[in-house]
C-alpha cells in the first residue's frame, strides 16, 4: 500500500530525513516510536503533502501512484489521512460546517453525490458515538478553545468521517487519560479493516495496548534504526533509546 | 466637478422658481450650494480624502438621474437584493420612490413609513425640526453631503413615536436600473425615534444594470432619549458605480445607535458614519464589513463624538481585500472635555488576499478628558498557511480551502449582527464573494 525508499527531507537549511525507509501492507499496523526531534512528525507531515517541508531524495509510492506528486487534498482523496500531533484551530469555521465540506469534497473525488446538511446530520450522529463526544461541539469553530484532549478526539472524529485507507496518527494519545485513550483505540479499531492500515506515532507503549501493532520501528536522526514486533515497544519502554541510538539525536527537544 | 457645480446653481435657480419650499428649505439649500461654491470638491490634500481620491467622481460629469421608464418588477430585484417579503419596504428606483414596488403595513400605530417627498407635506414640522439639523456639510471634506443637501428631492422617511417598538425592520431598498446610466441621484432619508423606541432601519443599495452613475445618499437620524436605532447598510452598487454616502446619528440620552456596514460593491464608494453622541450614558456600537476585489476601492470613514459623560463607544471593522482593491478605515474618535468615562475601543483587521491589494487604516483619536478609557488596534494579515493545509490534508481543495478561511476571517463581525434573517444572508454573501 505504502513504500517509502530512502527519502530524505530538509525544513530551511535543516536536514531531518536521512533516508527513511518503510513499507506498509494493506491490512497491516505500524507503530512509529524514537526520541523527541527524531523526525517522526516530519515523516508524517511529508506523507501528507506539507509544503513547508522539501522532499530532497527518496520515493513514497502508495498504492501504485507517485505520492510526492500529488497536492496534499488529492492525498487526502486517495485515502491518505494524518492526524496531526498539534490540531489547528480555525476560528469561524463550524466543526460541523468543516466536517460535511471534507465529507463532500472526498465524495465528490469519488464521484458519489453531495450529501445535503440534515442527511450529514444523520452521519454524525453515528460517528459522535464512536469518540463520545457532544452534539455541541459540532457548533463550535474548528478545535478553538478546544482542550488538549478534545482537540485529539477530534481527530479521530474528522478520521472516522472520512474513512481513510491509510491512517497516521501522530501522538494522537499524548496527553490524554485511560478513557480517552480507549476512545481514541476504539477509533482507529472499528476502521480496521484488510484492505485498510494505519501508522501510530507514540511515545507511550500503552496505547500498544489497546491498538495492537503488527511491526514496531524505531526513527532516530532521521532514519529507521531498529524494526520489530510488538514486543519492541515493551523493550523501548524499559530501556529507552540510548542503547539504538549511541548518542541522544541531535536537535532533541522535550516533549 | 466644475460642470456638476456649474448644474448645481443653474438646477438650485430652476428650483426655486417653480416650488412653494418654505423658506427654511429655502435657507437650507442655499446655505449647501453656497459651501460648495465657496470651498468646492475635496482633492486628496484634503485630510479626511487622504487616501481616496474623489476624481473619478469630481472630474466626471453627471447629469441628473432619469426616472426609469420601465421600473424594474419584483423578480429584478430578488435577483440583485435582498427582499424578505416581512420586511416593510420602501423602493426608490433611480432616486424616485416607486410606490408599486413598496409595501408598508403591519406597522404599529403612529409609525410613520414614507417617502420624504409625501413627508413634507405629512410631517412637515418633524421634517423642519430635524431635516438638514443632524448631517453636517458646511466643510470641503463634506461636499458631497452639500450636494445632496442642495440637490434632495426624495428619500425615505421613518418616524417612530415615544416608547414604541417596531418589530419587523423597516427596509430602505434603493436601486439603480439602467436608465440611471450617467446619472447622479440623491436620496435623502431621515428617521426619527422617539424616546424609549425601538427600531430596525436597513438600507440597502443595488442595481439592477452594470453601467456607471452616483448614488449620492444622505440618512440623517434623531436616537431620542432611551430609544434604540439599529440602522444597517448594505452597500452593493455595481461595479462600474460610484457610492458616497454620508450617515449621521444625534443621540439622545441612555440611548443606543447599533450599526453595521456591508460593503461589496462600487469602483468607489466612501461611506461616512458620523455619531454624535449628545446625552449622558448613550452608545454607539459600529461594525462592518468590506469585501473587495479588482480594482475597488472602499473608503470607510467613522466619526464619534464623545459630547457627554458616560457614553460608550464599541468599533468593529473587517476588510478582505483581493486583486487590486484598495480598502481605507478611518476611525475618528473625539472625546470632549465633559465627556469624563468614556469608554470606546476601535478594532480594525485587514486581511490582505493578494499582493497587490492595500490598505490604509487610520485610528484618529482626540481626547480632551482625563478619565477616559479609549483603546484602537488595528492588524494586516493574510490567509493562514498552516490552516490551509489543515484544510487540505482533510480532502478540501485549495480554493475552497481559500474561500472557507476568508469567511472564517469575516465570521465573527457578521455574527455581532442581531437581526437573523440578515445575519444569514450576510454570512451567505461573504461566503459567496470569493468562490474562486
Ligand atoms: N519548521 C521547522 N523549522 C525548523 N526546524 C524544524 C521545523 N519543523 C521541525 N523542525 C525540527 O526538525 C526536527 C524533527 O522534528 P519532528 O517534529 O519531526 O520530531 P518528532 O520526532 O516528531 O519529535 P516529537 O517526539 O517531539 O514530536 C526537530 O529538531 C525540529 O525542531
Ligand atoms: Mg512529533
Amino acid at each position: 500500500m505504502l513504500t517509502i525508499t530512502n527519502l530524505t527531507a530538509t525544513v530551511g537549511d535543516k536536514q531531518i530525513l536521512n533516508g527513511t525507509s518503510l513499507t506498509v501492507r494493506a491490512g497491516e499496523v505500524h507503530a512509529i516510536m524514537g526520541p523527541n526531534g527524531s523526525g517522526k512528525s516530519t515523516l508524517a507531515q511529508v506523507i501528507a503533502g506539507h509544503p513547508g517541508y522539501e522532499v530532497t531524495g527518496g520515493s513514497i509510492s502508495y498504492e501504485g501512484q507517485d505520492l510526492l506528486e500529488m497536492e496534499p487534498e488529492e492525498r487526502a482523496h486517495a485515502g491518505v489521512f494524518l492526524a496531526f500531533q498539534y490540531p489547528i484551530e480555525i476560528p469561524g469555521v463550524s466543526n460541523a460546517y468543516f466536517l460535511r465540506t471534507a465529507y463532500n469534497e472526498v465524495r465528490k473525488s469519488r464521484g458519489e453525490p453531495e450529501v445535503d446538511p440534515m442527511d450529514f446530520l444523520d452521519v454524525m450522529a453515528e460517528k459522535l458515538k464512536v469518540v463520545e463526544m457532544d452534539e455541541a461541539m459540532l457548533q463550535r469553530s474548528v478545535n478553538t478553545g478546544f482542550s488538549g484532549g478534545e482537540k485529539k478526539r477530534n481527530e479521530i472524529l474528522q478520521m472516522a468521517v472520512l474513512e481513510p485507507k491509510l491512517a497516521i496518527l501522530d501522538e494522537t494519545d499524548s496527553g490524554l487519560d485511560i478513557d480517552a485513550l480507549r476512545i481514541v483505540a476504539d477509533g482507529v479499531n472499528k476502521l480496521r479493516r484488510p484492505d485498510r492500515a494505519a501508522i501510530v506515532v507514540t511515545h507511550y507503549q500503552r496505547l500498544l495496548n489497546y491498538i495492537v501493532p503488527d511491526f514496531v520501528h524505531v526513527l532516530a536522526g532521521g532514519r529507521i534504526v531498529k524494526s520489530g514486533g510488538k514486543e519492541l515497544a515493551l523493550e523501548l519502554e524499559a530501556k529507552g533509546y540510548d542503547w539504538l541510538v549511541g548518542e541522544p539525536a541531535t536537535g532533541a527537544v522535550t516533549a | 466637478m466644475s460642470t456638476t457645480e456649474a448644474r448645481v446653481s443653474s438646477f438650485l435657480r430652476h428650483w426655486e422658481a417653480s416650488t412653494e419650499a418654505p423658506a427654511w428649505l429655502r435657507d437650507l439649500k442655499s446655505r449647501a450650494v453656497a459651501s460648495v461654491e465657496a470651498h468646492g470638491f475635496p482633492t486628496t490634500k484634503n485630510e479626511d480624502w487622504h487616501f481616496t481620491s474623489p476624481a473619478p467622481i469630481t472630474e466626471a460629469a453627471f447629469d441628473p438621474m432619469r426616472a426609469s421608464t420601465t421600473a424594474p418588477t419584483a423578480a429584478d430585484l430578488a435577483a440583485v437584493a435582498f427582499v424578505p417579503d416581512a420586511w416593510p419596504t420602501l423602493v426608490f428606483v433611480n432616486g424616485r420612490h416607486a410606490p408599486h414596488l413598496s409595501r408598508v403595513r403591519g406597522l404599529p400605530d403612529g409609525v410613520r413609513v414614507m417617502s420624504l417627498a409625501s413627508a413634507w407635506h405629512e410631517e412637515p414640522t418633524l421634517v423642519e425640526r430635524h431635516l438638514g439639523r443632524h448631517a453636517r456639510f458646511e466643510e470641503q471634506a463634506l461636499a458631497f453631503t452639500a450636494l445632496n443637501t442642495a440637490w434632495m428631492q426624495d428619500g425615505a422617511f421613518v418616524s417612530v413615536p415615544a416608547n414604541v417598538t417596531v418589530a419587523e425592520p423597516i427596509h430602505l431598498l434603493f436601486v439603480t436600473d439602467a436608465q440611471g446610466a450617467g446619472g447622479m441621484a440623491h436620496p435623502r432619508n431621515l428617521l426619527v425615534v422617539g424616546t424609549h423606541a425601538r427600531v430596525t432601519v436597513v438600507e440597502q443599495y443595488v442595481t439592477t444594470s452594470d453601467s456607471g452613475y452616483l448614488t449620492n445618499s444622505v440618512t440623517e437620524a434623531a436616537v431620542g432619549d432611551g430609544a434604540t436605532l439599529t440602522h444597517h447598510k448594505l452597500q452593493r452598487e455595481g461595479r462600474q458605480a460610484f457610492h458616497v454616502g454620508h450617515i449621521e446619528a444625534t443621540l439622545g440620552r441612555d440611548s443606543h445607535y447599533v450599526s453595521f456596514a456591508f460593503s461589496t460593491g462600487a469602483a468607489l464608494a466612501r461611506s461616512n458614519i458620523y455619531t454624535a453622541l449628545a446625552g449622558e450614558g448613550c452608545g454607539a456600537t459600529l461594525n462592518g464589513l468590506y469585501m473587495l476585489g479588482g480594482s475597488q476601492v472602499s473608503d470607510h470613514q467613522t466619526r464619534i463624538e464623545h459630547a457627554q459623560p458616560n457614553c460608550y463607544s464599541r468599533e468593529h471593522y473587517k476588510g478582505v481585500l483581493d486583486d487590486a482593491s484598495h480598502g481605507v478605515f478611518n476611525g475618528k474618535v473625539y472625546v470632549h472635555a465633559i465627556a469624563q468615562k468614556t469608554d470606546g475601543k476601535q478594532t480594525n483587521n485587514t486581511l490582505l488576499l493578494s499582493p497587490d491589494a492595500r490598505i490604509d487604516t487610520k485610528p484618529q483619536l482626540e481626547i480632551f478628558a482625563d478619565d477616559v478609557k479609549c483603546t484602537h488596534g488595528a492588524t494586516v494579515g493574510q490567509l493562514d498557511d498552516r490552516m490551509a493545509f489543515y484544510l487540505k490534508s482533510r480532502g478540501i481543495g485549495a480554493a475552497a480551502a481559500r474561500q472557507l478561511l476568508t469567511y472564517a476571517f469575516a465570521a465573527d463581525v457578521i455574527e455581532t449582527i442581531e437581526l437573523e434573517p440578515l445575519r444569514v444572508e450576510l454570512e451567505r454573501l461573504a461566503l459567496e464573494r470569493f468562490v474562486a
